[in-house]
């Protein structure tokens, strides 16, 4: 069977599901006279309807234990064989389009108004790029799948659970099998509705309810920037389909590069990539998603939705790489700091990564929620993908991306399955001791902690090792320190979860020692196909110069990096021998280091005296961290109150007034001033972060006055400008 | 001889009419009709592009909008009977709730 034949099936199947799934969830439901009535978190947050007793009957609970992980995993049976077919086809060095119908085709045949003739095709692709993710996606979610039917087997939105998972998988494949930007961006909502959908599946408490919106809303914020790289691309090339975008870039990259045009293009599909992978300052709601069931973080965190952007970026590679050299030539060889900032996108990419990788490390160091501390290590290994990327080693981002799904799946999984150990008990400083009680779950979640920490030869050194080195090679030093830093802290915070969960003594309640027992098996076998993924799979991606011959997943990946003209072409960044051997050394010296601290500090009673001793010591610092550097707060105080709603009360009132006019204007006044000191005061009064809100505050105090709240006012200012607009277009024209 | 600038002409009035009736009319289905008058212009003006260039996609897509506008008239009713509800009217004024 030709490639191209069966690529259209991949997405189907989870279609299929969700289909079936819903319609019986709905079917059966509205006989019951649809009350839904999610049991809802109970204790510290998480799901857990089981360990109640109070089993009741969930209608058509077999049929959607089959259909969901079957729909998963017919769509795994259809992407081997695709990619097979695709390798025998082509020997992985071309790409394959499958195009099933013209979808936008406006304009084909018009010529009038001088318009470019836009068609969009819905079509699918399959290249060593998608079929990469292609492979994990599907594995990885079916495990997910499979594990989720212990795991939820007593909910009682079990069939909606499924048909929910099953949207999300149909999204994540159209979005990797996407020819063309604008089918990439129907998979990319999808993933963003079917997260909102998935956080906020106890949508009946107000917590998870909101968690699910402050995802929904980020990402908003994120995909605003990928529309207007798309329309960028359209602009620059004329069409958004992949194939012929590249081919128009690598034959005259000087073109497009041209005055920076091509740089703004990356950096608008980057705030999509930041928004959609939680990069700093939009990673936000990657914590928060922790209101979702345990498999639903898995899945986003690992196999799906994060692991958008890393690809979209990769995808991308070409106009990445052209803004680079452009930059660097337009900097006459002295490119600095905050010239590369705003001429190359890469650099920007580089930077924003190694940030993020830093400070989400940081953040993990201080959690005491197991959920939170992978949350965090899951922005933190983004920030090294995106480092990878930023150095424009797109296939070490890619390899991190691969080996990170199989380790994080597991922890995930691994975490969700001590909690229902636990009885919906999250907090780890109420764990300890679980090694003998629970021991599948102990042994995978102990492969895939020492894989994330770097320790070699297992999947995450490889792939965190090549970033690394990469870094290092493009020169990017101080990233690199930094990057080095985040393996350190990385270990450390892995090592402080395993032992405050798995070693010493069990600091719950007697009760719930009672009832702490190992999952069953369609939960500890997915966790041992995912841990032996975390040992194995970086082997596929052992560096040349330890092996001396070829990378195999860069080789595998190379024909995704379109060639350029001589004049665009990067000199590949070799170093010595020696030197690789000694980066080589250094991460593994920091990751034991790392290990034993993290070892060694918690070990011992509860409270564990050392770490106490330094976090009184560290006072505010300590606070700060542990507070997550009060970004929501900030978030809160300029967004939220500064743009919206305080900063425009008072001033409103005085409006409200000066219309009014004498009457009440001396009344106003004492109103408006004493308004005015008590404003001073909270500034200086109240610590940084509402200092810095209110003076975002008073900057947009005249902002408040467009805030009517009348629909029409809106209406009125949009069509006054898109009349604008149209007239500034055909005045220019 | 009816042209397309007829239609065209036509189209334009019908958006003018419904675009004027979103923005100064205070009665939320009032301003629902008015949405259907701007949909009804659309189409109006794909069909008629469609029958100059003899692209059949300009007619599918109106068949597109007919669609949009069934839902969209069902989900709007549906918001101003919960408004009504809630409010006990469906003026536009009444709710201002975003107001900064």
């Amino acid at each position: 069977m030709k490639a191209a034949a069966i690529l259209f099936w991949i997405p189907v199947f989870p279609l299929i599901g969700f289909l079936v799934n819903g319609l019986l969830y709905l079917a059966a439901h509205s006989k019951l006279g649809g009350k839904d009535a999610p049991k809802g978190p109970h204790g510290h947050g998480d799901d857990n309807a089981h360990a109640h007793g109070d089993h009741e009957e969930i209608p058509f609970a077999g049929v959607h234990s089959v259909i969901g992980p079957a729909a998963c995993a017919l769509s795994f049976l259809a992407s081997l064989l695709a990619i097979a077919a695709w390798w025998g086809e082509t020997h992985g060095h071309e790409s394959i389009v499958a195009t099933l119908w013209t979808w936008m085709p406006i304009g084909e045949n018009a010529t009038w108004f001088g318009a470019k003739a836009i068609a969009v095709d819905a079509a699918f692709r399959i290249d060593a790029l998608s079929a990469l993710m292609l492979f994990f996606v599907t594995l990885i979610g079916t495990l997910i799948h499979v594990y989720s039917v212990g795991y939820m087997g007593h909910d009682p939105g079990y069939g909606r659970y499924f048909s929910y998972l099953n949207l999300f998988m149909f999204a994540m494949l159209t979005l990797v099998l996407g020819a063309n930007l604008p089918v990439l961006f129907v998979g990319w909502e999808g993933v963003g509705l079917c997260s909102y959908l998935l956080i906020g599946f106890y949508w009946t408490k107000t917590w998870v309810a909101d968690a699910g919106k402050k995802a929904f809303v980020v990402n908003r914020i994120g995909d605003f920037g990928f529309v207007l790289g798309i329309f960028g691309c359209f602009a620059l090339f004329g069409t958004t389909d992949f194939d012929r975008m590249f081919a128009l870039a690598a034959a005259d990259p000087g073109r497009y590069a041209a005055g920076g045009l091509l740089t703004a293009v990356c950096l608008a599909l980057f705030i999509g990539a930041c928004g959609k992978s939680a990069q700093i300052p939009l990673y936000v709601w990657l914590p928060d998603a922790m209101a979702g069931p345990t498999p639903v973080s898995a899945l986003i965190h690992a196999a799906t939705m994060v692991t958008a952007g890393v690809y979209m970026v990769a995808r991308c590679n070409i106009f990445f790489r052209i803004s680079h050299v452009w930059a660097v030539e337009s900097a006459n060889g002295h490119p600095t700091t905050g010239w590369l900032l705003t001429h190359d996108a890469s650099f920007v990419v580089a930077v924003i990564g190694g940030a993020t990788a830093f400070f989400a490390a940081t953040m993990g160091l201080t959690q005491n929620d197991i959920k939170k501390v992978l949350a965090y290590s899951t922005v933190s290994q983004l920030g090294y993908m995106f480092l990878g990327c930023g150095a424009l080693a797109f296939s070490a981002g890619m390899f991190h991306v691969f080996t990170h799904s199989w380790f994080k799946a597991c922890l995930f999984l691994g975490a969700g399955s001590v909690i229902h150990a636990l009885s919906g008990e999250q907090d780890m400083t109420k764990m300890g001791g679980l090694r003998k009680l629970i021991p599948h779950t102990f042994l995978t979640m102990f492969v895939a902690t020492i894989a994330i920490a770097g320790v070699p030869p297992f999947a995450g050194f490889f792939s965190k090792d090549a970033i690394l080195g990469e870094t290092y090679a493009a020169g990017y030093k101080v990233l690199w320190g930094f990057a080095i830093l985040t393996a350190g802290l990385t270990a450390f915070y892995m090592f402080r979860l395993m032992r405050m969960t798995f070693f010493g003594t069990f600091r719950g309640t007697p009760e719930q020692l009672k009832h702490v027992h190992e999952s069953p098996a369609s939960m500890t076998v997915p966790l041992y196909v995912l841990a032996a993924g975390a040992a194995f799979t970086g082997f596929l991606g052992i560096p040349k110069f330890i092996l001396g011959s070829e990378n195999a997943v860069e080789k595998f990946l190379e024909p995704i990096f379109a060639k350029l003209p001589a004049a665009f072409v990067l000199e590949p960044h070799e170093l010595p021998h020696s030197t690789e051997w000694m980066l080589l050394g250094t991460s593994v010296l920091v990751a034991v280091f790392g290990i034993a601290l993290g070892w060694s500090l918690y070990s011992g009673a509860f409270p564990f005296s050392i770490p106490s001793r330094i976090a009184s010591s560290l006072g505010g610092i300590y606070r700060l961290v542990r507070d997550k550097y009060r970004v929501d707060e900030l978030y809160e105080a300029v967004f939220v109150n500064g743009l919206i709603k305080k900063g425009g009360r008072f001033l409103w009132e005085i409006d409200a007034r000066v219309v009014d006019l004498i009457p009440n204007g001396a009344a106003a006044l004492a109103l408006g001033l004493s308004n005015v000191s008590s404003w001073f005061d909270r500034t200086f009064v109240d610590g940084a972060v509402n200092g810095v809100g209110n003076v975002f505050q008073a900057a947009f105090r005249g902002m408040h006055r467009v805030q009517t709240g009348r629909a029409q006012n809106y209406a009125l200012t949009m069509a006054v400008g898109i009349f604008g607009f149209v007239c500034l277009y055909l005045l220019l024209k | 001889m009816i042209t397309v600038t007829h239609y065209v002409a036509l189209s334009f009035l019908l958006f003018t009419i419904g675009v004027t009736g979103v923005l100064v009319r205070r009665n939320l289905l009032t301003v629902l009709m008015s949405i259907e008058l701007i949909l009804n212009a659309a189409n109006l003006n794909l069909i008629a592009f469609s029958r100059q260039l003899g692209d059949l996609n300009g007619q599918l897509f109106a068949v597109f909008v007919i669609t949009l506008a069934a839902g969209e008239a069902a989900i709007g009713l549906a918001i101003i009977i919960s408004m009504y509800r809630l409010k006990g009217s469906v003026n536009l004024d009444d709710v201002a709730e975003l107001k900064g």
